[in-house]
């Protein structure tokens, strides 16, 4: 059985329990119980409705959970008096949860975890494992984040940006444990671009297609990682590129350029280099540009400098990143690449050092250190 | 089984053995073994069924303390260019004391420039277990 698949039902399922008459939070748990139930039954007796099973089953639990707390004997008679919803409100509610579960009374945290678990249908298990938390830790904070939400009307319109950067969270976590969780931002986003017509959805969804094309090339067998001019392009996944440029291009056509089609645009021209050589700096100067009038973004404005220096040369490079506050992200190490190119290894050598101390992961400091070292070694005699 | 904390102190410690230069005055092959190294010592203590935690500590951080009722914490620091600095560590869980000191042994072997061990001070603290269910 297909598990991502079976997950792929998990929201609608919910959102039928929800209009029966549950609470989002029974709801959930009802459909969680019945996903282990399919897991442990479809094997040997494939289901010829599966999303039908999977309501039915879940709608049971609920009822059963509801029945053994006599507290909730009252909502239980509302709810079977209650008529049932006909059909045709489907992707409504599916689009609904993902807004419930991005909702901004929640902090970033939580609002990931819920969609990665309602949404997603994960196990707190395999939440848990992908962000290295102890499964209690996780269990609490997606419980916290139930009750948050406990009080918001299922049926409120919800804000798309708020769900796309849930999304983009996800995705930028990367992967550990046995659960890819790029992968699953990918199959959350291209879902929730099916549903709706917003021009920034099908943006993110190209972005993410865009990048997890490169993901082969970019990291060495022995771990390291490889810059995007030093990768093997043969590596990146030309179906995945396609795709996303065709996502991408039809987002593009209905002019509402948005902060994820303009990255989704940077990302398409270097996937369109045959080499780094290629690549059309200006052009992506270009996107950057609009990048920064989009989002008065600091990072954004620290990338564009470096297209800067690749489209007009070092010495542009750094006059450009001369106007961006040194304390920024990788504003040592992209000021250590243009001292390079300028001619000045001494420079570039105490800048690459420098990087490495306030690098944010251990690939992107051992990559720092060995440039240092690379410099080092020759100045050394 | 017991579990140890392998504490990484960087260049600091006790007088160093050897007095070896930062990483990044290391030549690019020296910095790579040394990766590989630490890379391939998590992966011998999983398969003796040793491994618990590796981590990786930035440089950055400060000292923080409370600072009185109603006040924002004192914060004192970042030290970078202090030469005791804790790098990281590994947590490993062994049968006995003498076992924690050999695997330290083997990690402070490390190679460094030239290819030769750096001699690196780890510091070696038992955890202190959960009480055990029989007590007599």
């Amino acid at each position: 059985m297909n598990e991502p698949l079976l997950r792929d039902l998990v929201p609608a399922a919910i959102g039928v329990i929800v209009r029966r008459g549950a609470d989002f939070a029974a709801a959930e748990d009802a459909v969680q119980d019945a996903l282990v139930e399919a897991v442990r039954v479809w094997p040997d007796d494939p289901p010829r409705d599966p999303k039908g099973w999977l309501v039915t089953v879940a709608w049971r639990k609920f009822l059963d959970a509801a029945r053994a707390d006599t507290s909730r004997r009252h909502r239980e008679a509302r709810v079977e008096r209650e008529p049932m919803p006909g059909p045709g409100e489907e992707a409504d509610d599916t689009l609904r949860l993902y807004f419930l579960c991005a909702h901004p009374s929640l902090t970033p945290a939580s609002a990931v975890a819920l969609t990665l678990r309602a949404v997603g249908g994960l196990t707190t298990r395999q939440i848990a494992q992908a962000y290295l938390v102890p499964e209690a830790t996780m269990a609490q904070r997606i419980s916290r984040a139930k009750r948050t939400v406990a009080g918001v009307r299922f049926n409120q319109p919800g804000n798309v940006a708020t769900v796309l950067r849930v999304l983009y969270l996800v995705f930028n976590e990367g992967y550990s444990g046995d659960v890819d969780l790029a992968a699953e931002a990918i199959r959350l986003t291209r879902q929730l671009a099916a549903k709706t017509l917003h021009e920034e959805a099908a943006g993110l969804l190209a972005l993410m297609l865009l990048h997890h094309a490169r993901r082969p090339a970019r990291t060495g067998a022995d771990g390291r990682l490889v810059p995007l001019a030093e990768q093997a392009r043969g590596l990146w996944n030309t179906r995945l590129i396609a795709e996303g440029v065709d996502v991408l291009q039809t987002a593009l056509a209905r002019d509402r350029l948005g902060e994820f089609q303009a990255q989704a645009a940077i990302a398409a021209l270097h996937a369109d280099a045959r080499t780094a050589e290629e690549t059309d700096w200006a052009q992506i100067v270009e996107w950057y540009d609009e990048l920064v009038r989009l989002t008065d973004n600091p990072v954004a404005r620290l990338n564009r400098a470096v297209a800067v220096g690749e489209a007009e040369g070092p010495l542009a490079g750094l006059a450009a990143l001369a106007g961006l506050d040194p304390a920024l992200p990788r504003h040592a190490a992209a000021a250590a690449y243009f001292h390079e190119r300028a001619g000045d290894p001494v420079a570039a050598a105490r800048l690459y050092a420098q990087a490495a101390r306030s690098a944010p992961n251990l690939p992107e400091r051992d990559h720092l250190t060995r440039q240092a070292a690379r410099l080092n070694a020759p100045l050394r005699g | 089984m017991a579990k140890y904390l392998l504490l990484k102190h960087y260049r600091g410690g006790p007088a160093p053995a050897v007095d070896w230069a930062p990483m990044d005055r290391w030549t690019p092959d020296e910095v790579d073994a040394h990766v590989q190294f630490m890379r391939d010592f998590a992966a011998r203590l999983e398969e003796t069924g040793e491994f618990v935690d590796t981590q990786a500590l930035a440089p950055d951080g400060a000292f923080v303390r409370y600072a009185g009722e109603g006040r924002p914490p004192v914060t004192d620091g970042p030290f970078v260019e202090t030469k005791d600095l804790i790098a990281g560590w590994y947590i490993v869980d062994v049968e006995s004391w003498d076992r924690a000191v050999q695997l330290a042994g083997e990690l402070s072997a490390a190679p460094g420039p030239g290819g030769k061990p750096i001699y690196e001070w780890l510091e070696v603290r038992p955890f202190l277990a959960a009480s055990p269910t029989v007590t007599e």
